[in-house]
């Protein structure tokens, strides 16, 4: 094969390494790395990245003389939609620049593990430390009379699919090739098929068992894969298998086991590979169907390692680059140090490819194995669509999307991280409203605006990730996507993800209550307890790095603390956000926005009166009435409030907190005929009782006094809906804002006494067990209804939600009537900006 | 109506910047700011919980916001209406608005001088 054309990819042209100094001199410790392929050169690079270059002195020996290339991109070069010079990972430059030597195109043939020398074809003997096998594997050909010379080489015309050389070969035999066969319909064979068909040849599939890929996909799909491999124009022949390879100076043909024969003058072998494991078998190491290895990729020497495709680890042997990766990394922590009891424990493979032009998406299982699996199928064949997922104890354990992958990403990451699931299952494979955000992310546009709040595009996003930010929060700090509304945090981190191909680090922040706090919410409010912090200066002090403070986490410290200390919590202005500071919404002008307090919307001549005269007093820009029922006074300066508040007479509406804002109501029983209870008191008693209270986020609640839902109650975050008889249903976690959500029917309780209680076990339970700024509809799906519910049932846990609510309430102060008179801190009504003539908003 | 149209009064003062008292260190609550008018500028100054002081243009370059109004650490200041985030170090922000404008500022026996 290696003819005088032959190029080493990669390489220099004598093939060579870097200088090194003289073993004699050498004081670090050897690693000698067997097989220089995806798994043994990952590792060699996962050392350096480690600082390794100091520790070790590597020799990687490799069968291959070429340099480090991605055997995955084999089938585009073999298609010609790739030059094999892109597929090149790292060149021998790279070994040599990087102070690693290379022996390209040595064989490994035996370790001596006593001596801990390595053998190789050249009669070299290389000593090592440390040794790590990543042989990989090789192309299993099946006994086929013919199939091999005398010689044991394969006839010629008869290829594997493995390596570049064959490739090559492959791609100088299309010239002068007509008919082609493909042995084996997996995901290579059908690779093959599919190349070669472009190249011009005909080509027929030959695949041992009843439908194709099947070590991936279930029956259905291997039918619908087959219709659309064959409307390709590809022949498949299914669950037969090659007996006979005919000719004798190069291959003529191949006679199947039913008798027929399919004349080919090229045959691809690609029925599956098999892992090297022959020097490890020579060297006397643990074999079965790989090399058998432990959690730190440890074969039964002590200093021999396996990874890759040619290790075997708690009885799995993969066949896919993910899995090699971890393993690469894995063993640079231990035997760098820098995280010696790293433990690899097996890997959950999802693969996404395009197999002969049709997208295929495959990850755990592909049926169901027992009885209460839950498992889902679309299938469209007349479109080349199947769709399944299987779940398991409300977790996905295995998905196939075939023909239509827009929602892998989305599947990957619940199978990957146990993501929690939506509730109708079938939304895990289809969108059931329509809309650009339902597009998937591979399909749209660069310049198509992910994020309203602030203006940033998918283009936007993918420059982040390409220019280095590696975790969704690096891209959003970069481009602020998500950080307004936050509605499109989920489409930023799918993009994210997209963009990075699965390259995403995890943000262990992602987890924290606060950015600044290294604590998911239980085990701060714990710390918070146990070490009797009650302010925000105090908590950074104690618990943050360095106890250094951080801007963005003061005002989810500050909710936090005056959940867990009630009027303990000592007080801190510059913990609060300007609206609280001051008891307003800032508006963009700098002014602010007053709305008093209007329980259940209801309010009185003297009242609206006392609101009018205020108005006109203060030269209100507008008067407003709201979304949830009051009467907003917008455009007020800041040093204006006092007086606003002294003259209206009215306690805050809480317009402005994260914090329970208010309580719609319709006019009920008393006044509509349709009315079946008094949701207009229940409502006023609600807000009463629940006023001010500080959450994760805003709660808006509604009472309804019939299913008309003239006051929303279904999209609230708490609603409640008389059905009559007395009984009140309670729905929890609806939202009618960025997201659209019907709330989930918490219970349905037989008096309004009932409604107060459970509201407030349930607003409790949300307050101490919501992340910051997380609102009830997503909440709740993310805990789970029957989660919520279970607590609910349980006494013990009520009592505690109910003390805890109680403290809450108690600690109930009007912050208007508190700082109207008395200003809590110097200056804090003063103007911020006094060159400014305020208020810049329209005046109507 | 632009709100960045605030810009110009945030210009300096034509003529060699000069040391003035602004008010008094005890006007200011840990970890806030307040907004003085100097030599005809709006000047937002800060007194962090670690004792330092800072002071920059008083509106928010991004969309005219009330800077004083804002939160504070001891790397950031983040304005009130976009959250965006201002290094005191050199009034840059990792969002790219800015950069702010920095005043120099100290205290001497409770007053505060800020030279504009």
């Amino acid at each position: 094969m290696r003819g005088p054309e032959f190029r080493v990819l990669g390489g220099r042209p004598e093939g060579v390494t870097s200088l090194h100094v003289d073993d004699e001199l050498e004081t670090r410790s050897r690693i000698v790395v067997v097989g220089n392929g995806m798994a043994g050169a990952r590792f060699v690079e996962e050392v350096l990245d480690r600082g390794g270059d100091e520790q070790f002195c590597i020799t990687v020996l490799g069968d291959e003389p070429h340099g480090n290339y991605n055997r995955i991109m084999l089938s585009p070069v073999l298609a010609g939609e790739s030059h094999e010079d892109e597929i090149v990972l790292n060149s021998h430059d790279w070994y040599a620049d990087n102070g690693v030597t290379l022996r390209a195109g040595v064989r490994a043939e035996r370790i001596d593990t006593a001596a801990k020398q390595v053998h190789a074809d050249d009669g070299s003997v290389t000593p090592y430390d440390h040794l790590v096998l990543a042989t990989g594997s090789y192309s299993f050909v099946p006994p086929m009379n013919g199939v091999r010379k005398d010689d044991g080489s394969l006839l010629p015309g008869v290829y594997g699919f493995r390596t570049i050389d064959e490739t090559r070969a492959m791609l100088e035999a299309t010239g002068r090739c007509r008919r082609a066969v493909v042995m084996g319909g997996g995901l290579l064979g059908l690779e093959a098929a599919r190349a070669l068909q472009g190249h011009g040849l005909q080509v027929e599939l030959v695949h041992a068992m009843p439908w194709l890929m099947n070590a991936q996909l279930d029956a259905e799909a291997g039918a619908i894969l087959k219709r659309s491999v064959e409307s390709l124009g590809i022949t498949v022949h299914l669950d037969v298998l090659a007996t006979e390879v005919l000719g004798t100076e190069h291959v003529e043909g191949v006679v199947l086991k039913d008798g027929r024969r399919l004349d080919c003058d090229l045959l691809v072998v690609a029925a599956g590979v098999r892992p090297h494991t022959d020097v490890a078998v020579r060297s006397g190491l643990e074999v079965e169907r790989a090399i058998v290895v432990d959690d730190q990729l440890r074969t039964d020497d002590p200093d021999v390692y396996a990874i890759g495709e040619c290790a075997q680890h708690r009885g799995s042997v993969y066949g896919l680059v993910a899995p090699a990766w971890e393993h690469a990394k894995v063993l640079a922590d231990v035997l760098t140090g820098t995280d010696p009891d790293a433990e690899y424990t097996g890997s959950r493979t999802a693969t996404k490819l395009k197999v002969a032009g049709v997208d295929v998406a495959v990850m755990g299982v592909s049926t169901p194995e027992r009885d209460d699996d839950e498992f889902l199928v679309i299938s469209e064949p007349k479109r080349g669509v199947h769709l399944s997922v299987v779940i398991r104890d409300d977790k996905l354990v295995g998905a196939t999307l075939l023909g239509d992958t827009r929602k892998v990403a989305f599947l990957t990451q619940a199978f990957d991280r146990g993501a929690p699931l939506p509730e109708e299952r079938i939304r895990l494979l289809v969108d059931l409203s329509d809309g650009a955000a339902e597009m998937g992310v591979a399909e749209m546009p660069a310049d198509s605006q992910i994020c309203n709040c602030n203006g940033v595009s998918k283009g936007d996003i993918c420059g982040a990730v390409a220019d280095g930010c590696g975790s969704v929060g690096a891209v959003m700090d970069r481009t602020r996507a998500g950080k307004g509304c936050g509605s499109c945090k989920s489409l930023v981190k799918q993009i994210v993800e997209w963009a990075a191909d699965g390259e995403v680090t995890e943000d262990a922040s992602a987890s924290w209550y606060v950015p600044g706090i290294p604590l998911a919410k239980p085990e701060l409010m714990a710390a918070i307890r146990e070490q009797d912090l009650r302010s925000v200066s105090a908590v950074f002090a104690a618990l943050a790095p360095a106890g250094k403070e951080d801007a963005k986490s003061k005002m989810g410290l500050t909710s936090l603390l005056k959940l867990i200390w009630g009027a303990d919590f000592v007080p801190q202005k510059d913990g609060e956000f300007i609206n609280d500071r001051v008891h307003a919404n800032i508006q963009r002008d700098g002014t602010f926005s007053v709305v008093p307090q209007m329980k259940g919307g209801v309010t009185t001549p003297a009242q609206l009166r006392r609101i009018a005269d205020v108005a006109e007093k203060y030269e209100v820009p507008m008067v407003k009435v709201t979304g949830g029922q009051r009467i907003d006074l917008l455009g007020v300066r800041k040093e204006d409030l006092p007086a606003m508040w002294s003259d209206l007479g009215m306690p805050s509406g809480y317009a402005y907190g994260k914090s329970m804002r208010t309580v719609k109501t319709c006019v009920g029983s008393d006044f509509c005929r349709f009315g079946l209870d008094d949701s207009t008191q229940l409502g006023i008693d609600l807000e009463t009782r629940f006023q001010g209270i500080e959450s994760p986020a805003k709660i808006k609640m509604a009472v309804v006094g019939c299913p008309r839902n003239c006051a929303e109650a279904y999209v609230k975050d708490v609603g409640v809906v008389a059905v009559g008889g007395g009984k009140w249903e309670v729905y929890v976690g609806g939202a009618a804002g960025a997201t659209v959500r019907k709330g989930d029917l918490l219970a349905t309780v037989s008096s309004a006494q009932e409604v107060m209680t459970l509201t407030g076990r349930f607003l409790q339970y949300y307050r101490e067990n919501g992340n910051w700024l997380e609102r009830t509809y997503d909440f709740v799906p993310r805990v789970g209804l029957e989660a919520i519910r279970a607590v609910l049932a349980d006494d013990e846990a009520c009592t505690d939600l109910d003390a805890g609510i109680q403290r809450s309430i108690d600690a109930y102060t009007d912050p208007w009537g508190q700082d109207a008179g008395e200003p809590a801190t110097p200056g804090q009504f003063r103007t911020s900006l006094p060159l400014v003539d305020l208020p810049m908003v329209p005046v109507r | 109506m632009s709100l960045t149209q605030t810009a110009a009064t945030d210009s300096p003062a034509i003529g060699t910047p000069t040391e003035h008292v602004v008010g008094r260190l005890d006007e200011i609550p840990m970890g806030e700011g307040r907004t003085y008018v100097v030599a005809g500028v709006q000047v937002a100054v800060f007194r962090l919980r670690d004792g330092s002081l800072h002071a920059t243009q008083a509106a928010c370059p991004h969309a005219g916001g009330p800077l004083a109004d804002g939160q504070t650490d001891v790397d950031v200041l983040v304005c009130p209406l976009h959250l965006y985030a201002y290094r005191w170090s050199d009034g840059g922000s990792s969002g790219g608005a800015g950069p702010l404008r920095l005043f120099p500022v100290r205290e001497q026996d409770g007053d505060l001088l800020v030279t504009a």
